[in-house]
């Protein structure tokens, strides 16, 4: 089919009434609570390239997944969560993580294809590994979501400070008594748990535009942590549910729709610094 | 406050190693409690080495070192620490106040709103340093000598006895060298800390300094002020032509560039500059430099 159309779709009302679409807004929501928190603590520690290998490494267990017969999602997480704990265990130093990380982000997309080639099945999931597929999220999908934002808030209520001092200078928090290997550990699991439940949303290959462009915008919007943390969440939840509304108005893919918002959230801000800065 | 320690770093034939190489050893010295101290030595010397031997961050290879009466690393509580490129590497969207605040809070796990009593601690720290204008910037916001005060208030906020700060006036321009100098005297003679500071370039902080800690030939050895401006000593030490100029208010030393022209005036403190910093005047006075370069840096 050589014609492609654009125009607005008048049904749009009852495609979002559809069961499949409170999914993809509940989805949203926990999805935006996740990113908001750790996109604020992905920048503040300098780790924003390992986030965006951490979606890649899950690859080969997304797709090996489907080749077992299990759950993309456990694939998925359990592939983050061992690359999160080598490269949290490695330590922070930015410089000489960047190339090992680069190259195990090129090796494990290569086998996640090598898996996918594997079987039919994994084979027609690759896409919406890749791109995302927010619009087939299941409820049980959204149990584990919603579980894991608790997860993430009660981690968090323990080892906020001590996280934020440590993303602030290693040394002295070092010097002061904070554990920072664990600090590091800790962040890179949760890390990995975040990239988990955000990849059926967007894909492993959008990742960065959910998790860290929102919390890159609100870091110029609001100096505070946890300002800058509601922000970036707000702009996550505004991303997903204007990507879900206007997809269903035109035919554009949702993964598309939400990046290109989040994209222009953080165009807004750069404008609004750069004014700022005059 | 417990009972008054006379020396508050010692160490006993102390070594360092890294790997198969012995980065220095024989430490034996014991730097008074009240003291300002510098590390001085060559790059590579093992001079933030020792910082980190003395916070307990890097195991000695043999003998000892206690720090404000107890064994290395169990004394932190006590010390504020103010690493190197501190200020260069950081850019951070925390606001100075929030990040002086992490000196006193950020060690603590669970929920704990900032009460009032800490940030008031946090504001005291700031007016000490001369920031309390600058609490609501942002670091990424804030020129590298005002990082470097925020930096020293975070390490100061906790009351420490003991400050240390690595190469605190590197990357700084004459200006804010000379205030952060002015800022540790007063925190030393008013406050009472024991400082040390891990510098490349003794010339700023000489008119503060009681006493060095020189690292030659993988020897540290401590000495006051008078042993160390020895010429002969320090051109050893760093491997450079160093002379040592005698003005009114003490010693200088000085390293002429071998581009410089004959009968220039030696880069050096002139005794209006040296007054000022032992007088605690208030706005630091640029005085014209000559271009000659002091670092004694290579």
């Amino acid at each position: 089919m050589s014609h492609i159309d654009f125009s607005f779709d008048p049904n749009w009302l009852d495609t979002l009434s559809a069961p499949f679409m409170a999914n993809a807004f509940l989805a949203g929501l926990c999805i935006a609570f996740a990113a908001g928190v750790m996109g604020y603590f992905t920048i503040a520690r300098q780790s924003t390239f390992a986030a965006h290998a951490l979606a890649h490494i899950g690859l080969p267990g997304a797709t090996g997944a489907v080749l077992l017969g299990l759950p993309v999602s456990l694939g998925l997480g359990v592939f983050a969560l061992g690359g999160a704990l080598v490269i949290g265990a490695l330590g922070k130093r930015v410089s000489e993580r960047e190339i090992a990380t680069g190259t195990v982000l090129a090796f494990a997309t290569g086998l996640g294809l090598f898996f996918a080639r594997l079987s039919s099945s994994a084979s027609q999931q690759m896409q919406s590994i890749l791109f995302g597929s927010i619009l087939t999220i299941t409820s049980a999908q959204i149990v584990g979501f919603a579980v894991f934002d608790v997860v993430l808030l009660a981690v968090l209520a323990v080892i906020y400070r001590p996280l934020l001092f440590s993303s602030l200078d290693e040394q002295v928090a070092q010097a002061k008594g904070v554990p920072i290997g664990w600090m590091n550990v800790a962040f890179m699991a949760i890390m990995a748990g975040v990239i988990t439940i955000a990849v059926p949303a967007v894909g492993t290959l959008l990742i960065f535009a959910l998790v860290i462009t929102p919390a890159a915008a609100a870091n110029i919007l609001a100096a505070s942590p946890l300002k800058a943390m509601v922000v970036a969440g707000l702009i996550c939840l505004a991303s997903i549910w204007g990507g879900l509304v206007l997809a269903a108005m035109f035919p554009a893919p949702p993964s598309f729709v939400i990046v290109t918002i989040s994209t222009l959230f953080w165009a807004a801000a750069k404008a609004v610094e750069s004014l700022r800065r005059r | 406050m417990a009972e008054r320690i006379q020396d508050a770093i010692v160490f006993r034939d102390a070594a360092i190693r890294r790997g198969d190489r012995i980065i220095w050893q024989h430490g034996d010295f014991a730097i008074p409690a009240g003291s300002v101290t510098a590390i001085v030595g060559t790059n590579g010397t093992g001079k933030t080495t020792m910082m980190k031997a003395e916070l307990g961050l890097l195991p000695l290879a043999s003998g000892s070192v206690s720090v404000l009466g107890r064994p290395a690393g169990s004394a932190n509580a006590d010390i504020g620490y103010v690493p190197q490129s501190y200020t260069s590497d950081i850019d951070s969207n925390l606001t100075a106040e929030q990040s002086v605040l992490l000196g006193l809070t950020g060690t603590r796990f669970g929920i704990h709103p900032v009460t009032r009593a800490q940030r008031a601690r946090a504001r005291r720290a700031m007016a000490f340093v001369g920031i309390e204008d600058k609490a609501p910037y942002r670091l990424s916001e804030l020129s590298g000598g005002l990082r470097q005060r925020v930096a020293i208030a975070q390490a100061i906020v906790s009351d420490p006895k003991l400050l240390m700060l690595d190469e605190p006036l590197a990357n700084l321009d004459l200006a804010s060298q000379r205030a952060v100098a002015h800022l540790l005297a007063r925190l030393n003679r008013e406050l009472g800390m024991t400082i040390q500071v891990v510098a490349h370039d003794l010339n700023m902080l000489l008119p503060i300094l009681t006493g060095a800690v020189y690292l030659l030939d993988g020897h540290p050895h401590y000495a006051d002020m008078r042993k160390v401006l020895d010429s002969d000593l320090l051109t050893h030490l760093y491997g450079t032509n160093v002379q040592v100029v005698t003005t009114p208010q003490g010693d200088m030393f000085v390293t002429p560039t071998p581009d410089e022209p004959d009968g220039q005036p030696l880069d050096m403190h002139t005794a209006a500059e040296v007054a000022e910093l032992h007088h605690h005047a208030h706005t630091p006075v640029m005085h014209a430099h000559g271009g000659n370069d002091t670092n004694p840096r290579r």
